[in-house]
């Protein structure tokens, strides 16, 4: 899911905001009886598309007697929260959280900052190299993990900063900062610079106004583009699988794959592992409903109507 | 965009502060600055290491040499380098082809059922799009498991003989269907959710129109609602063509489960075994420009679209 969002520029909210007001559909094309059995497939098309997801929780919940049994246990009434318990208590996960979080939260940060400052460069100042501003960070946005991180890894080793939290950071930065700018860019757009005018005209100095009147406003964006930014640094693979090579530095993707290969060594323990899977996927789950409404929407409001 | 951009007068887009000053150039020098250290630094950086020989003496201390475009010249007569070009190419076509027909058609289900079901198909559909690329391939590899996987288990169930301890990982070409099915399952929401956002903004009004001027269900699809909806699946398509070229996360993690990476390999993770493998980063360099060349060209078009929403 990671690149799924990087597309479709942040710019409106309006696309989200159609599809709840849009009128149903009754009158056209089908009767009731075919309606009914589309249900069903949407349905059924549904499970099977959840049954991964499913099959995660569920098989987290059971022992591993259970699992290694011959019939699959499909519902988990016998459940616990052991293997829960085995993970967090295990030597390394806690370590890997405090590393993951570490992560996420600077880059966050650093790639709010950035990237709003530069959003209020582009869309309320026009100034000579704009324009090549704005294509090189589109360029930079396409360019891929997986033709760079030779370079980012000689890059972060040659500072000094393999297997440090700012060395992965820096990298992370610098990939999250062109598709945070750009929606944000959408966002202050959208705030119109005669609300600010009108507020020093009643006595606010230009700081105040802009605190004061355009920051409330724009909260919505940076909230979007800050959980934006988690996401991405949270569930990166590719880089941090080089720069962070010592077992006590991994990030939770990569000490999720460094569980999954130990246990293979034996017989994987696969209730563990997926208790793991689960720990790491559920704040992405929560996080990623909250804003997943602006990041669909803004790509199609615009091609359609345009 | 949205609505208050469109309501300004045209002749003047958004010029507030004319006056010449350092500020936008102040504002724009963080993002620039950590640009040029973690990107265009080290792009240059491949761009000269693709020119030198760069393997494990190098990395010892001895000085590394230009040699010209020899990595190059090494890569396109190299047999191997054209296997997973190719295989790359392939597998993305496909990947990409199939996530856009199935998404359509989920979309177009979405659109057609009444509000319960399709909330219930949303809802699931957001839960595989959320789920973390890595905790996605542990789940997969579990259900694809040889020994006690419930694919094989539901195979075996089902009266399919053969799939009792079946190792879908050990060939490639079963390697790759398992690969498919993953990438499919991950990327199908986006594609599904962004169609359905376009379908929702088709007139109701000429749908209506052309039904009562007789069109029936399939010419109301096929003339009417895709092609009014082809800016969306234009781009969408696109997109997914590049990210399946990106799929290194999924495939090493496969690899992981004991395939042979020499045929498995597709561009990211031949560049990881030259680079972390081997330590031949002149190599590495040269296939690392060869994705990124690939990539910006297929984005041209795609930079170009965003950049017409940025003049409007």
């Amino acid at each position: 899911m990671s690149t799924a969002v990087v597309s479709t520029a942040g710019t409106a909210p309006t696309a989200a905001r159609a599809r709840d007001a849009r009128p149903a559909r009754r009158n056209l094309s089908r009767g009731r009886g075919p309606r009914a059995l589309l249900g069903v497939l949407a349905v059924v098309v549904a499970l099977v598309w959840a049954f991964p997801v499913y099959w995660m929780v569920n098989s987290s919940l059971l022992a591993n007697v259970q699992l290694q049994s011959g019939t699959p246990t499909f519902v988990p009434f016998s459940g616990s929260l052991d293997n829960f318990t085995a993970v967090i208590q295990g030597p390394s996960f806690l370590t890997a959280l405090r590393m993951s979080l570490a992560v996420s939260l600077l880059t966050v940060v650093a790639a709010l900052v950035f990237a709003f400052l530069a959003a209020l460069a582009i869309s309320r100042f026009r100034f000579r190299g704009r324009k090549s501003f704005i294509v090189a960070v589109l360029v930079v946005q396409m360019l891929p993990a997986e033709g760079l991180f030779i370079a980012q890894y000689k890059l972060v080793g040659s500072l000094n900063l393999l297997n440090t939290v700012l060395g992965v950071s820096i990298v992370y930065t610098a990939a999250v900062v062109p598709f945070t700018l750009w929606m944000l860019r959408g966002f202050v757009a959208g705030v119109p610079i005669e609300l600010e005018e009108a507020a020093m005209v009643d006595g606010l100095s230009r700081t105040q106004a802009f605190l004061r009147i355009t920051l409330p406003l724009l909260a919505p964006g940076l909230v979007a583009s800050g959980v934006y930014a988690f996401l991405q640094a949270w569930n990166e693979f590719t880089v941090a699988l080089v720069i962070l090579q010592s077992a006590d530095k991994q990030t939770l993707p990569i000490w999720l794959r460094t569980f999954l290969q130990a246990s293979g060594v034996r017989e994987t323990d696969w209730g563990q592992v997926m208790a793991a899977s689960t720990l790491i996927a559920v704040p992405v789950i929560v996080f990623f409903l909250i804003v997943q409404n602006k990041m669909t929407s803004g790509l199609v409001a615009g091609a359609v109507k345009g | 965009m949205t609505a208050p951009t469109r309501e300004a007068p045209p002749s003047e887009p958004a010029p507030t502060r004319r006056r010449r000053s350092f500020t936008p150039y102040a504002l724009i020098a963080g993002s620039v600055a950590i640009l040029v250290l973690a990107m265009a630094y080290p792009l240059g950086w491949l761009v000269v290491t693709s020119l030198k020989e760069f393997g494990l003496t190098q990395q010892f201390g001895q000085p590394a040499e230009f040699v010209g475009l020899r990595n190059y010249i090494t890569l396109v007569t190299d047999g191997y380098l054209w296997t997973v070009v190719v295989r790359s190419i392939v597998f993305c076509l496909v990947n990409a082809f199939a996530t856009f027909a199935i998404g359509i058609l989920v979309a177009l289900l979405m659109n057609a059922v009444n509000r319960v079901p399709r909330i219930v198909l949303q809802v699931s559909m957001l839960l595989a799009w959320a789920m973390p690329v890595v905790a996605s391939m542990t789940v997969w590899r579990w259900l694809f498991d040889w020994r006690r996987g419930v694919v094989n288990w539901l195979l075996d169930a089902a009266g399919f003989d053969g799939f009792r301890g079946h190792n879908w990982l050990l060939q490639p070409l079963s390697f790759f269907l398992v690969a498919t099915i993953i990438v499919v399952w991950m990327s199908v929401p986006f594609v599904a959710f962004s169609v359905y956002a376009g379908l929702t903004q088709v007139s109701e009004e000429v749908l209506e129109a052309a039904q009562i001027d007789g069109a029936n269900a399939r010419q109301r699809l096929f003339r009417i609602i895709l092609p009014m909806i082809r800016p969306v699946l234009a781009i969408v398509l696109l997109l997914q063509i590049i990210w399946d070229l990106r799929v290194f996360a999924q495939i090493r993690m496969l690899q992981d489960a004991g395939s042979r990476p020499s045929e498995t390999n597709l561009l990211g993770t031949y560049i990881y075994q030259l680079g972390t493998g081997s330590s031949d980063y002149g190599m590495a360099s040269a296939v690392s420009i060869f994705v990124l060349i690939l990539t910006v060209a297929l984005s041209s078009f795609y930079i170009r679209s965003l950049l017409r929403e940025e003049e409007s």
